[in-house]
C-alpha cells in the first residue's frame, strides 16, 4: 500500500527525517512513536504532501507520489487529521463535513452560476457522504449541533469523519487521542478497529502506549529523525533499543 | 432558501423598488444610488477578504479600472457605452489574473501589503500616465448608459433602477456561489490552507478563482460609476476607497451576504445625515472599526446570525451521547 | 561626477530616513506577526507634534524633536495596550483592521486639526556646507548623521543591554521568549515606544524637506513595508540594508530615470522579488 524508501527532510543544518524505510501493508493498523521531536510529524507532513522531502521516495498503490503537493495526495486517497482539529466553529457539525467531499467532485463556476444538475446532484451526494461518515463515527445525533458545542473527544470523531468523506484508502491520524481520558481513548481506539476492519490503511501518531500497543498490527520507531525499530507490539517491547530511546521509562518493563 | 430568508430578501427588494417613490428628490436617488454601485463592490471584496481570508487592499484599484475601460473607451475611442461598460469587470479580471498569480502563493500578510503597493501602483499610474488616463485632470463627459427599448438613462430614476439591477444580479451570484460548493470550498480555505489541502482542495486554483472573481465585480462596480457619475479622477483608485469598503463590511458583517450590502448602505446614509461627518468621517471611522473589530469583529448581521445559530442549536434534541460512544465501544 | 555625489547624498539622506522608519516597523513586527499599518501616521504625527511646537510654541528644533518622539511613543504604547492587546487571539485580518482604524484616526484628525494644507517646518539649519566642491545642504547631512547615530544607538542597545536582548528575542521569536520567562507585555509596549519614537524622529528629521502634510505617512509607509519585506520581518540588519538599497534606488532612479515614476521604483523591486522568492529576500525559514 505504502513504500517509503530512503525519505529524508533536512532544514539547514538538521536532518528531521533521516533516511527512513518502511513499508505499511494494506488493512493495518500502523503507529508511528518515538520521544517528542523524532520527527514523527514531519514524516506524515512529507506522506501527506504537506511538505517535499530532500531525498527519498514514497510509492502509494504502485504509484509514485515523491514531491507531489498535499491536495493532488489527497486526491490520490490519502486523508490526514492534525494535531488540532480546526472546524468551522459557528457552523453545524453536518455543514463541517460538507466541503470533505468535495475532491470528488466536478462542479465548477458555470455550473454554480447557472445552478446545473450536476451541481445538485453533486452537493446531495456531498451531504449524504457527510451523513453517512457522521454516522460511522457514532455522531450522528449531534449533525444538527453546533461544531463549537461539542466535546473534545466528539472534535476528534467529526475530524475523523471529515478524513472520511474524502473516501481515502489511507488515514494518517496525528494524535488522535490527543487531550482525551482514558474512557474516550478506549472509545477512539475502537473506532479505528471499525476503521481498518472496513478496508482502511490506518497510519497514527500516538504517545498513549497501551493504547498503541493494544491497536497496532505494525509500530515504527522514530528517534532523531532516524528509524530505530520496526516491528510487532512484541518485538517492539522487547526492543532494547526503543527501551533506551525512552530512557527506562516505565514503558521499560510494560 | 429558507423561507424567512427568501421573505427577508423580498422585503428588502420591495423596499427598494419602492424606493424613489419614497425619497424626497434626486439627491436621495443619487445617495442611493451610489452607495449601490459601491455595494456590489464591497460584496466582491467580502467573497475574497470575507469567505476566502485574504484582504486585499487594492480593491479600489480594480474598481478605477474598470471605470477608466469605460472612460477611455467611450470618451477617448468613441465606443458605445454599453460595449466599454461589457469590458470593465472582465479588464479587471484580466489584471487580477496576473496580480493573483504571484500575490496569492504569498503568505496572508505578505499578500495584504503586495497588494497595498499594486493599489498604490494602480494610483500613481493612473495619475501619471496622462497620455492613457488623462492624469489629474481626469476624464469627463463620459456618456450615460445608452436606452434598451423604452428605457432611457438620462434622468436619475431609470439611472436608479439600473444601477439596482446591477445590484440585485449581482447579490444573486454572489449567493449562488456563496451557497454552493464552491462556497464551502473558499470557507475552508480561509479556516486553514493545511487542513483545506488536506481535503483535496487545489489553493492556488480556488484562491485564483475567488479573487478574479471579487476584482470582477469590482470591475463591473467602477463601470456603472462612470456611467452614472460621468467623470473621472485618479482619486477613485485611492486606498481610502477600501478603507470605506472594508468598513461596510465590518459594521454589516464579514463573510456574510446580507453584511457587507447592509453596511454599504447604511454607512453612507449615516454620514448623510451626520453632515459635519463628512470630511472628517475617519475620526470616527477610525476608531469605530478598532471597537468593532475587538467587540463586535461579526458585524450587526454576524453577530444575529449567531445568536440564532446558537438559539437553533440549544433546542436540538440531544440524547446523551456518553450512552451513544460507549455503546460502539462495545461493538 | 558632482551630479553622481548629489545623488548619492540624495540616496544616503532617503535611505537614513527609511531605514529608521522600517526600524521601527521591522521591531514591532515581530511581536504582533501582523504589518502595522498604522506606523505611517505614527510617523506623521511626528511630524505635527513638532510643527506644532516649534511654529506655536516657539520651541527649539531638537527641543520638539524630543517631543514628538516622546509623543509618539505614547501614542504608539496606547496603541499596542487599546488595541492590540486585546486583539493577541483575534485572526490577523483583524489586526489588520485594526490597524487601519488607528492610522485613519490619526490621519483625519491631524487633518481636523491642521487642515489637508501642506506646512512648511522650520530648522535651524537651512544653510549649505561647502565641501570639496560639493554643495551639502546642512539638513541632509543632519539626516545622515543622525540616523547613523541612532541607528548605532539602538544596535548597541539591542546588543548590549538585556532589556535589548530580549526585544530581539521576542521579535525573532515570541512562543520561545514567553517560555524563558520574558514579561511579554513590558517588551511589548517598549518595542512599540521605541518603533514610535523612531518613526516620530525620521518625520521631524525629513519634514523641512519634505514638508508637513497629513498623507505624508502613506507613501514612507508602503515602501517601508518593501523594506521590510526585501530585508526580512523582525531582521534589524535587514530594514537599514533595504533602508539604504531603496533609498540609492528612488534616488538614482528619480535622476536618472524618471522622477515621476520614482515612487512606483520600491514597489516594482517588491513586485518583482516577490514574484521570484516568495517568502522575502532573507527570510529566516522557521517561523
Amino acid at each position: 500500500m505504502l513504500a517509503v524508501s530512503r525519505l529524508t527532510r533536512q532544514f539547514g543544518g538538521l536532518r528531521a527525517v533521516d533516511d527512513v524505510s518502511v513499508t505499511f501493508e494494506r488493512g493495518t493498523i500502523n503507529a508511528i512513536i518515538g520521544p517528542n521531536g523524532a520527527g514523527k510529524t514531519t514524516f506524515f507532513n512529507l506522506i501527506s504532501g504537506a511538505l517535499a522531502p530532500t531525498s527519498g521516495r514514497i510509492v502509494f498503490n504502485g504509484r509514485d507520489v515523491t514531491g507531489l503537493r498535499a491536495d493532488q495526495v489527497a486526491r490520490l486517497g490519502v486523508a490526514r487529521t492534525f494535531q488540532s482539529t480546526t472546524l468551522f466553529d459557528s457552523a453545524t457539525v453536518l455543514d463541517n463535513l460538507i466541503v470533505g467531499h468535495r475532491l470528488r467532485t466536478r462542479a465548477n463556476l458555470l455550473d454554480v452560476i447557472f445552478g446545473t444538475r450536476r451541481l445538485r446532484a453533486e452537493e446531495r451526494a456531498c451531504r449524504d457522504k457527510a451523513r453517512a461518515a457522521l454516522d460511522f463515527v457514532g455522531l450522528a445525533h449531534l449533525e444538527q449541533r453546533s461544531a463549537g458545542a461539542i466535546s473534545q473527544q466528539e472534535r476528534k470523531r467529526v475530524a475523523f469523519a471529515l478524513a472520511l468523506a474524502t473516501d481515502p484508502v489511507l488515514l494518517l491520524l496525528d494524535e488522535p487521542a490527543g487531550g482525551v481520558n482514558p474512557e474516550e481513548t478506549a472509545g477512539l481506539a475502537a473506532l479505528i478497529r471499525k476503521m481498518a476492519d472496513s478496508g482502511l490503511t490506518i497510519c497514527l501518531i500516538e504517545h498513549k502506549m497501551d493504547m498503541i500497543m493494544h491497536l497496532a498490527d505494525k509500530i515504527l520507531v522514530l528517534n532523531h529523525g532516524g528509524k530505530i525499530a520496526e516491528g510487532t507490539p512484541a518485538d517492539i517491547r522487547a526492543d532494547p533499543a526503543v527501551i533506551e530511546a525512552y530512557l527506562g521509562s516505565d514503558h521499560a518493563h510494560a | 432558501m429558507r423561507l424567512s430568508s427568501r421573505l427577508g430578501w423580498s422585503a428588502l427588494l420591495a423596499c427598494a423598488l419602492a424606493f424613489p417613490y419614497l425619497a424626497g428628490n434626486d439627491y436621495h436617488l443619487t445617495v442611493m444610488s451610489t452607495a449601490y454601485i459601491y455595494a456590489i463592490a464591497t460584496v466582491g471584496l467580502n467573497l475574497i477578504t470575507g469567505y476566502t481570508g485574504q484582504f486585499n487592499l487594492a480593491h479600489s484599484g480594480f474598481m478605477a479600472v474598470g471605470a477608466y475601460t469605460v472612460g477611455i473607451l467611450t470618451v477617448d475611442h468613441g465606443w458605445p457605452f454599453w460595449a466599454a461598460f461589457a469590458l470593465s469587470g472582465v479588464v479587471a479580471a484580466t489584471i487580477g489574473l496576473f496580480v493573483g498569480l504571484v500575490s496569492l502563493r504569498l503568505k496572508s500578510h505578505f499578500f495584504s501589503i503586495f497588494t497595498l503597493c499594486v493599489g498604490y501602483i494602480m494610483y500613481l499610474l493612473i495619475e501619471k500616465w496622462e497620455s492613457l488616463t488623462h492624469g489629474t485632470v481626469g476624464i469627463i463627459g463620459i456618456p450615460a448608459p445608452g436606452a434598451i427599448g423604452p428605457f432611457d438613462f438620462t434622468e436619475a430614476r431609470p439611472l436608479y433602477y439600473l444601477v439596482l439591477c446591477f445590484l440585485v444580479a449581482s447579490l444573486w451570484i454572489m449567493h449562488r456561489i456563496v451557497h454552493s460548493l464552491l462556497g464551502r470550498t473558499f470557507v475552508a480555505i480561509r479556516n486553514g490552507d493545511h487542513l483545506a489541502q488536506a481535503l483535496g482542495i487545489d489553493l492556488m486554483r480556488n484562491k485564483l478563482l475567488a479573487f478574479m472573481l471579487s476584482v470582477f465585480f469590482a470591475g463591473l462596480a467602477g463601470g456603472l460609476y462612470a456611467g452614472y457619475v460621468r467623470f473621472l479622477g485618479p482619486g477613485i483608485a485611492g486606498v481610502e476607497h477600501t478603507f470605506d469598503m472594508t468598513m461596510y463590511m465590518l459594521v454589516g458583517g464579514i463573510g456574510t451576504l446580507l453584511g457587507p450590502l447592509l453596511g454599504a448602505i447604511a454607512v453612507p446614509w449615516l454620514t448623510q445625515y451626520l453632515q459635519v461627518l463628512q470630511d472628517y468621517r475617519f475620526v470616527v471611522f477610525g476608531p469605530l472599526l478598532v471597537i468593532l473589530v475587538i467587540f463586535v469583529p461579526h458585524g450587526v448581521v454576524g453577530t444575529w446570525l449567531r445568536w440564532r445559530r446558537r438559539r437553533a442549536s440549544a433546542a436540538a434534541p440531544a440524547p446523551a451521547p456518553r450512552q451513544e460512544g460507549a455503546r460502539h465501544a462495545r461493538s | 561626477m558632482e551630479l553622481f555625489f548629489q545623488q548619492l547624498l540624495n540616496g544616503l539622506t532617503l535611505g537614513g530616513v527609511y531605514s529608521l522608519v522600517a526600524l521601527g516597523l521591522t521591531l514591532v513586527y515581530g511581536i504582533l506577526h501582523v504589518p502595522n499599518f498604522a506606523h505611517g501616521a505614527f510617523y506623521m504625527a511626528g511630524a505635527f507634534v513638532a510643527f506644532y511646537l516649534i511654529s506655536s510654541l516657539g520651541l527649539h528644533y531638537w527641543v520638539a524633536m524630543a517631543g514628538a518622539a516622546a509623543a509618539v511613543a505614547l501614542i504608539a504604547v496606547l496603541s499596542e495596550r487599546l488595541v492590540f492587546h486585546p486583539l493577541r487571539n483575534a485572526p490577523y485580518l483583524h489586526h489588520m483592521i485594526a490597524s487601519i482604524g488607528i492610522l485613519l484616526f490619526l490621519e483625519s484628525g491631524a487633518q481636523a486639526l491642521w487642515g489637508a494644507d501642506f506646512h512648511r517646518m522650520q530648522t535651524p539649519y537651512n544653510n549649505i556646507i561647502e565641501l570639496a566642491g560639493l554643495t551639502l545642504p546642512a539638513q541632509r547631512v543632519l539626516i545622515i548623521v543622525a540616523a547613523f547615530v541612532l541607528v548605532g544607538l539602538l544596535q548597541l542597545f539591542l546588543k548590549k543591554t538585556i532589556t535589548g536582548a530580549t526585544i530581539v528575542a521576542m521579535a525573532q521569536n515570541r512562543d520561545g521568549a514567553a517560555l524563558v520567562g520574558i514579561d511579554a507585555n513590558r517588551v511589548a509596549m517598549l518595542t512599540f515606544a521605541i518603533s514610535g519614537a523612531l518613526a516620530g524622529m525620521a518625520a521631524v528629521l525629513y519634514a523641512p524637506i519634505n514638508l508637513v502634510y497629513t498623507s505624508m505617512g502613506s507613501l514612507v509607509i508602503t515602501k517601508a513595508f518593501v523594506i521590510i519585506v526585501l530585508g526580512g520581518m523582525g531582521s534589524v540588519p535587514g530594514a537599514i540594508a533595504g533602508g539604504l538599497i531603496i533609498g540609492f534606488a528612488e534616488a538614482f532612479g528619480a535622476f536618472y530615470i524618471s522622477t515621476d515614476y520614482k515612487d512606483i521604483i520600491a514597489f516594482v523591486l517588491l513586485v518583482v522579488i516577490l514574484s521570484f522568492k516568495p517568502e522575502g529576500l532573507f527570510s529566516k525559514g522557521a517561523r
